[in-house]
C-alpha cells in the first residue's frame, strides 16, 4: 500500500500542483499580470519577514483544527459542509463565556473554560446537523448549509444586540477583551505556539483515533459501506452522530482560536469563521483523507491564503486571487484522481 | 413475427449464462420458456429485447439477421419486453409513462394520446385511469399499462419475464385473456415461466431451458413429468436427512405478515427446532428473503409474532437480533456482506465487541490468519478484501458469522463456490448444527436444498407449502416449486 502510495499516487498529486499552477498562470496572463511576479509575492507575503510567517501560523492552527474535524466526518462518509457554522458557534459561546467569567476568575482560568465552551459550542451544532439528518431526514449538506446561516445571523443579532459595544453597536463586532485574555505570544513574534501545538494533536490524535480505535473502525466502515457496516452490528445513527459532533468541537476550538489566538482580534466579530471551514474541506480533499499529508497542505494553504494579502497592497489586486489558487489544486487533483481511476476501470 | 435465435452465448464472469442457445417461434403463437432459477431464461430474452448483447450467436426476425444496440432499437424493430419488475416511473401519471419512448414530438397532443392509450386499455379489458400515479398502482396494473405502451409502439413480439408473480387471480385472468387475444391478432407472446401449471394451461409450444442450453421442446400436450424431467435432469437425487435429533425450538414465527412493495406473504407459521436445517426453495422473489430479513429484524412483520429461543422478538431492533445470537449472512457479498476497501483483519476485528477502546492489531491479526486457515481463504490478513476473488468472499463472508450462533440465516451461502468447497462448508455448517444452531437458507440450486434440509419450505407468488426432505426426491421439489400443491 504504502509503496503503491509513493510511486503512483504522489507523482499524480505533483502532476496535479503543476497544472494547478500552470492554469493559474494562464488565468493570470490573461489578465495581463506576470504570474512570476504573482507567484512570488505570494511567497514573499507569506514569508517575508518573521511577522508574515507570524500571521502563516495563525491561520494554520484553525485550519489544522478543522481539518483534523473533517478527516472525522469524511472517514464515515459525510459532507459536513456545516463545519463553518460549527466554528462560529464555537467563537460565540467561547465569547459568552468570557463576557460572563471575565472579571470574576483568574485570566487562565477563564481561557480554559472558554475553550471547552467553544468545543461544547462547536459539537452542538454538529450534532443538530447529525440530528436534522437521522430524524428529520435532511441531508447533511442542506442541513449544514441552513445551520451555517442561521449561526451567521446569530452573530449578527449578538453583535448589534445583547452584546452591542457600549454606545457604538456598529458590525465591527464586540469589545475586545483585555490581552490578559489572549494566548501568549512573543515579543517580536505574535503566534502562539499553544494553538499549533493544539491543532497538530487534534490532527495526531484523530490519525490514532481513525486507525486505532473501535470507532473509529466503525466510522470507517460505515463511510466506505453504510449497509454492510449496519448488517455487521455496527450502530450506525450513533457513531454518524459522534462523528458530527467530534468534528464540531473541533471546529469550535478553532472558533475559541479566533477568538483569543495572539494574532485574533479578540473579539466576536461578523463571518469570523472567515472561511476556514470550507477552506480545510479543501486540504482534507486535496490529502485525500490522510492526515498526514493535511499537514503540510494545510500549512501551505494557509501561505497562500496569508501571502496573497500582499497583491492588494503592492499591485492592485484583489487578493481573491489565492482562493482562486486553492481552488485549481484541488479541481486538478480531483480531475486527476478521477482520470485516474477511469483508467483503472477500464483496465480492470 | 417469426423469431429465430441461434447458437447464442452470454457469459457473466466465471457464469456461462447463455450456452448456444438455438430457438425458433412460429408467428402468432405463444410460446413457453421454462426452466429453474438461474437457467438462462432471462438472459437470453434480455437478449432478444436489446438489453444485453450477446457474446455469440444470431438474432433472426422474419427471416433477418437484425443486430440491436439498446431496447429502443429493439423496439422500433417490433421487439418489446415486459420485465419481473416494472420499469416504469412511479412518480410519474400512467399517461406520461405511456408517453414515454413514443416517436418524438415536440409538443404532446395530450387529448389524442389519452384516446389512444383508453381504446387500447379498453381492448384488453383493463381499467387505467391516465391521471393516475404510477406509484398508487397494483403490480398487476403497471404491468397492463406496460403492456399497452409497448404495443402503442408498434411491437410484434412481446416477452414476459414471469409475469404472474406478484399479481392476484383476477389480474392473472386478465392478463391470459389479453395474451390470447394478441396471438389471435397475429403477434408472438414469449411467456417465460417456472410454473408449470400456467405454461401448460396458457401455451401452445415450450422450450425448457436448464444450465444455459436446451434441454427439451415439446407441444403442450406434453405431460407434467416430461417437463420437470427436462427442467431437472434425471431423476436421482433423494433427501437423505432422515433421522437427525433436534432440541427445542429456536424460531417460532406465529401467523407471520409481511409485504414489501411487490408481494406479500401472509399468515405463516413455522417452528425451527435446535439443530434443524431448513431450506426455504421457490423462484427467486417470491418471499423467501422476506421472511429470512424479518428473522433476521431487518424487516417490521405487518402481522404476527417472531419468537426467537423463547423471546418475543417482533419489532426489536436489528441489534438486539444480534444479541439473541443469529447470524445473518446477505446475498450480496460487495453491497451488503462485506467492506470492500477493509482487510480481513480490519472486518475480523469490526465483528469484535469489547469494552477496549483500542484496537488489538495483533490479536485481529491472529484471528485473521487462525479463520484464513479453517476457512481456507486465499489471502493474508491484510488483503483488502474487495481483491479477493468471489470464491474467497464467499467463504470470508461465512467466516465471520459468529462462532456459535443459535440460528444462522443464510441467502445462497455456497453459490459462486466449487463443488469441494461446497462440501467443505456444509460439513462446517452441519458441525454447527450438532451443537445446536439451528440454520434457515435460501437456495435455488433443488439439490443443495434437497441434500441439505430436514425440511423445505417452498415459496409460490407469497404462498408457502412445507415438505419433508426425508425420502422426497428432486422430482417431487422441482413440481412443487412449479406450483403444484399451490392454490
Amino acid at each position: 500500500m504504502n509503496k503503491e502510495f509513493i510511486r503512483r499516487i504522489i507523482p499524480l498529486q505533483i502532476a496535479a500542483i503543476l497544472l494547478a499552477l500552470s492554469l493559474s498562470a494562464v488565468i493570470l496572463t490573461i489578465l495581463s499580470i506576470s504570474p512570476i511576479d504573482a507567484f512570488s509575492l505570494i511567497l514573499s507575503g507569506a514569508f517575508g519577514s518573521p511577522a508574515k510567517l507570524a500571521y502563516v501560523l495563525t491561520a494554520w492552527a484553525p485550519l489544522l483544527l478543522c481539518s483534523a474535524g473533517l478527516l472525522v466526518t469524511f472517514a464515515a462518509g459525510l459532507w459536513n459542509i456545516g463545519i463553518e457554522g460549527q466554528v462560529v458557534m464555537g467563537a460565540v459561546f467561547a465569547t459568552g463565556l468570557m463576557r460572563i467569567l471575565q472579571d470574576s476568575l483568574p485570566p487562565s482560568a477563564v481561557l480554559l473554560l472558554a475553550a471547552l465552551a467553544g468545543l461544547l459550542g462547536g459539537a452542538l451544532w454538529g450534532m443538530l446537523v447529525g440530528g436534522l439528518r437521522r430524524y428529520g431526514s435532511v441531508n447533511e449538506i442542506f442541513g449544514g448549509l441552513g445551520l451555517n446561516f442561521i449561526a451567521g445571523s446569530l452573530t449578527v443579532y449578538l453583535i448589534l444586540g445583547p452584546w452591542k459595544r457600549p454606545g457604538i453597536g456598529s458590525t465591527s463586532g464586540t469589545e475586545p477583551f483585555p490581552p490578559s485574555l489572549w494566548l501568549p505570544g512573543f515579543k517580536d513574534f505574535q503566534a502562539s505556539p499553544i494553538e499549533m501545538i493544539l491543532g497538530l494533536i487534534a490532527i495526531a490524535s484523530v490519525a490514532i483515533a481513525l486507525r486505532d480505535t473501535h470507532f473509529g473502525l466503525r466510522l470507517r466502515a460505515v463511510g466506505m459501506n453504510m449497509k454492510a457496516a449496519f448488517l455487521k452490528g455496527v450502530p450506525v445513527d450513533q457513531d454518524l452522530f459522534l462523528a458530527f459532533g467530534l468534528c464540531g468541537a473541533l471546529a469550535g476550538l478553532a472558533g475559541w482560536v479566533l477568538i483569543v489566538g495572539t494574532s485574533a482580534r479578540h473579539n466576536l466579530y461578523p463571518l469570523i469563521s472567515s472561511g476556514y471551514g470550507y477552506l480545510a474541506i479543501l486540504v482534507v480533499l486535496l490529502a485525500n483523507l490522510k492526515p498526514f499529508w493535511s499537514v503540510p497542505i494545510s500549512f501551505s494553504f494557509a501561505a497562500i491564503s496569508m501571502g496573497s494579502l500582499q497583491l492588494p497592497l503592492q499591485r492592485q489586486l484583489d487578493s481573491s486571487l489565492g482562493g482562486v489558487i486553492q481552488g485549481m489544486l484541488v479541481l486538478s487533483v480531483l480531475v486527476i484522481n478521477g482520470i485516474r481511476s477511469r483508467w483503472l476501470r477500464h483496465e480492470g | 413475427m417469426k423469431v429465430e435465435l441461434k447458437d447464442i452465448h452470454k457469459r457473466f464472469g466465471p457464469i456461462q449464462a447463455n450456452d448456444g442457445i438455438t430457438l425458433s417461434i412460429e408467428p402468432g403463437t405463444l410460446h413457453g420458456l421454462l426452466g429453474e432459477n438461474g437457467a438462462g431464461k432471462s438472459t437470453l430474452m434480455k437478449v432478444l429485447s436489446g438489453f444485453l448483447s450477446p457474446d455469440r450467436g444470431e438474432i433472426r426476425l422474419d427471416n433477418k439477421t437484425i443486430r440491436f444496440d439498446s431496447p429502443a432499437e429493439a423496439v422500433a424493430l417490433g421487439v418489446g419486453m415486459l420485465h419481473q419488475d416494472p420499469l416504469d416511473f412511479p412518480a410519474l401519471r400512467v399517461i406520461d409513462n405511456f408517453l414515454l419512448g413514443s416517436p418524438r414530438e415536440f409538443l404532446l397532443d395530450r387529448k389524442y394520446h389519452q384516446t389512444r392509450l383508453a381504446e387500447l386499455a379498453n381492448r384488453f379489458g383493463f381499467r387505467l385511469d391516465p391521471e393516475a400515479r404510477v406509484s398508487e398502482l397494483s403490480i398487476g396494473e403497471r404491468q397492463q399499462l406496460e403492456i399497452v405502451r409497448l404495443l402503442a409502439l408498434g411491437v410484434n413480439v412481446l416477452i414476459l419475464d414471469e409475469p404472474t408473480t406478484a399479481i392476484s387471480t383476477q389480474q392473472r385472468e386478465s392478463l391470459f385473456r389479453a395474451l390470447s387475444q394478441l396471438t389471435e391478432e397475429g403477434k408472438t407472446v414469449i411467456f417465460v415461466s417456472h410454473k408449470l401449471d400456467e405454461v401448460k394451461s396458457l401455451c401452445s409450444k415450450v422450450t425448457v431451458l436448464a444450465h444455459g442450453r436446451v434441454t427439451g421442446e415439446a407441444a403442450m400436450d406434453c405431460p407434467t413429468k416430461e417437463l420437470v424431467k427436462m427442467m431437472f435432469g434425471q431423476v436421482l437425487t433423494v433427501g437423505k436427512r432422515c433421522e437427525v435429533r433436534l432440541g427445542e425450538p429456536i424460531l417460532e414465527l406465529q401467523n407471520l405478515s409481511l409485504s414489501d412493495w411487490r408481494l406479500e406473504v401472509k399468515d405463516l407459521s413455522l417452528k425451527v427446532q435446535a439443530g434443524e436445517v431448513v431450506g426455504l426453495a421457490g423462484l427467486e422473489g417470491s418471499g423467501q428473503q422476506l421472511v429470512l430479513r424479518a428473522c433476521a429484524g431487518l424487516l417490521r412483520p405487518s402481522a404476527g409474532r417472531i419468537w426467537i429461543a423463547h423471546r418475543d422478538m417482533t419489532g426489536r431492533p436489528y441489534q438486539d437480533f444480534i444479541e439473541a445470537s443469529i447470524g445473518y449472512m446477505p446475498a450480496a457479498r460487495l453491497e451488503e456482506g462485506l467492506i470492500a476497501g477493509m482487510t480481513l483483519a480490519e472486518h475480523i476485528a469490526l465483528t469484535e465487541r469489547g469494552p477496549s477502546l483500542f484496537i488489538d492489531w495483533t490479536m485481529a491479526v491472529e484471528r485473521a490468519s487462525q479463520r484464513i486457515r479453517e476457512f481456507n481463504i486465499k489471502g493474508q490478513p491484510t488483503t483488502f478484501v474487495g481483491n479477493l476473488s468471489g470464491g474467497n468472499q464467499q467463504r470470508t463472508l461465512l467466516s465471520l458469522l459468529p462462532s456459535q450462533p443459535k440460528l444462522l440465516l443464510m441467502e445462497h451461502p455456497t453459490r459462486g463456490l466449487d463443488m469441494e468447497s461446497m462440501e467443505y462448508i456444509w460439513r462446517l455448517l452441519q458441525a454447527l448444527t450438532q451443537q445446536g444452531t439451528a440454520i434457515l437458507f435460501i437456495s435455488s440450486d433443488p439439490e443443495e436444498l434437497l441434500e441439505r434440509s430436514d425440511r423445505i419450505a417452498i415459496f409460490f407468488g407469497g404462498k408457502v407449502r412445507m415438505m419433508d426432505t426425508c425420502g422426497a426426491s428432486l422430482f417431487d421439489l422441482g413440481e412443487s416449486i412449479g406450483g403444484k400443491g399451490f392454490e
